[in-house]
């Protein structure tokens, strides 16, 4: 019994990831489209595009491989893997054992991998810029990330999210320094990942800025549709990845009844309805970079990475 | 609650550092002048933080001291000086941001090793306090040296001087007199230093210290 309730909360999380991505996504695009004075399209409107790619027929190069019509679904499954494990409404589910920090930046780094090949693979020159440029921000963007799991693991002793999520809740954690560093990193390096604003801007197709929207540029139909449910998912991964690290309160843990799991739901739809706003404002009052800033910016994240690091061998060593 | 005090003073002095490095990072003069005055906020907040776990009150004087002159009276005054030399949009580097962050990381990394190997003795909150006011005063030197506009050095040089009084308040028993004539020397180079600005100024049409270089007297 209680094996099938482990195993109905594991898929409820599975669930609940692809169904609340397109949901967040148009959220913040409604959001800032409030803040601009815009009525904006409904909330409801990715869920539309999505129904509409997946009935239009798929319209390939001549030259596409099968590379090409693979990598679609292979990205979704890799996010959608890596999206589910991170704790949502409760710590410590079936497959809580897989949910390592460094196994979703695996997750995360095949996904992008692939995409990248795949916008080498028709031999556009928009597809080659897009992923040359992608593998630029992910070279510096994955040593980031890295050292942010550092100080987080060696505080909470582990790289396991539901241990680290549980450490971040008890009284033991205290006022760090480190925490608050890795946090701005950690936001930071989300931001360079999903291709939001002083990065890369989601919505353009503008070719002299365009990254994400150029690798993807020859995708068209159900695979197309695939693409932009990943790259949804993702943006809820490292949003709910946020809070479980750093604002891990109300998370419910396994076996605690349908009321600790209605609560840590409840609490986790507001943690991600106050990043969804949060990141509506932020992309509205900052600018766009230049590429060639890019490596600034993530090499300030990954220093204050590395100064978490620091900072936390210090005091641990007096 | 010991662990709390211990973790505020380790906050604040930490964050002394972060914000060193916010000075590195800021290539326009504007930006680089407030995040100045908010390294000299920090400081004051973490001098009267020091004060009040010490029970030491004339630490409080130093932290006003700290408030008033470096967080305020100077920024301000910078300001009027960069309007007046009109070079508010100037953007300068010697090197890359990039570069001179690692060498950060780098010169960080050094002052936490020597200091915790000196200091073994000391009692841990005040090996803590040294070893990050070496690191403050090295960013401090790592900027003068890696700027070549005159303004950027002299911001430099307060931050540097902010190290020192970090240093001096976690060692305790600094007295006032001496902290009052840190102060005041350092206003009277501050009034020195801005009338040399003018001089340069008048002498070579840039506050670029480059230029220096290459003038010897035949002019």
């Amino acid at each position: 019994m209680a094996l099938v309730a482990g195993f109905l909360a594991q898929a409820m999380q599975m669930a609940l990831v692809l169904i609340a991505a397109p949901l967040l996504t148009g959220f913040v695009r409604k959001v800032k489209a409030r803040l601009q004075r815009r009525r904006g399209p409904s909330v409801l409107q990715p869920y539309r595009d999505l129904y509409r790619l997946m009935r239009k027929e798929v319209v390939l190069a001549e030259n596409a491989s099968w590379l090409f019509r693979v990598t679609p679904y292979l990205i979704f499954a890799v996010t959608w893997v890596a999206a589910s494990l991170v704790p949502t409404f409760a710590s410590g589910l079936m497959f809580s054992w897989a949910a390592d920090l460094i196994a979703i930046i695996a997750l995360l780094g095949s996904a992008r991998f692939f995409l990248a090949l795949a916008g080498l693979d028709v031999g556009t020159s928009f597809g080659g810029i897009g992923s040359s440029r992608e593998v630029m921000i992910a070279s510096l963007a994955e040593p980031a990330m890295l050292l942010i799991v550092f100080p987080l693991a060696l505080v909470a002793g582990s790289t396991q999210l539901s241990n680290v999520a549980e450490f971040m809740v008890s009284p033991d954690v205290g006022l760090r320094v480190s925490l608050g560093l890795a946090l701005i990193a950690l936001i930071m390096v989300a931001i360079a990942e999903n291709g939001r604003i002083p990065i890369d801007n989601p919505s353009t197709h503008l070719e002299l800025t365009m990254i994400h929207e150029a690798m993807v540029l020859e995708y068209s139909g159900r695979h197309l549709a695939m693409i932009e449910l990943a790259a949804s998912m993702k943006l809820l991964l490292y949003l709910s990845l946020l809070a479980c690290l750093f604002l891990p309160w109300g998370l419910a843990t396994q076996g605690m009844g349908v009321a600790a799991y209605a609560v840590g739901l409840t609490s986790y739809l507001g943690k991600l309805a106050a990043g969804g706003v949060l990141l509506a404002v932020f992309e509205l009052v900052v600018a766009k970079m230049r590429v060639f800033r890019v490596p600034e910016f993530l090499g300030a994240a990954l220093m204050l990475g590395l100064l978490g690091t620091l900072l936390l061998f210090l005091s641990r060593s007096l | 609650m010991d662990r709390l005090i211990f973790d505020i003073a380790h906050l604040l002095a930490a964050s002394l550092v972060l914000i060193s490095f916010v000075q590195l990072y800021q290539d326009r003069l504007y930006a680089l002048l407030n995040t100045f005055a908010l390294h000299a906020f920090m400081l004051s907040c973490s001098v009267a933080w020091q004060a009040f776990i010490q029970d030491a009150p004339h630490l409080y004087i130093t932290a006003a001291i700290a408030l008033v002159f470096k967080a305020i009276f100077i920024p301000v005054a910078l300001h009027r000086i960069i309007q007046r030399l009109g070079i508010h949009r100037e953007i300068e580097t010697v090197v890359g941001i990039g570069v001179t962050m690692l060498a950060g990381i780098a010169l960080v990394a050094l002052s936490m090793v020597v200091m915790l190997q000196v200091t073994t003795e000391a009692e841990p909150l005040a090996r803590e306090d040294l070893a990050f006011a070496l690191a403050v005063i090295l960013l401090g030197l790592l900027l003068m040296v890696s700027r070549r506009n005159a303004v950027s050095q002299v911001v430099g040089f307060m931050s540097l001087e902010n190290g020192l009084v970090l240093a001096a308040t976690g060692a305790r028993g600094m007295p006032l007199v001496v902290e009052f004539s840190v102060a005041f020397s350092i206003l009277i180079a501050f009034v020195v230093i801005g009338i040399f600005l003018f001089r340069i100024r008048e002498r070579f049409d840039t506050v670029d210290v480059h230029v220096l270089d290459r003038h010897r007297g035949e002019r």
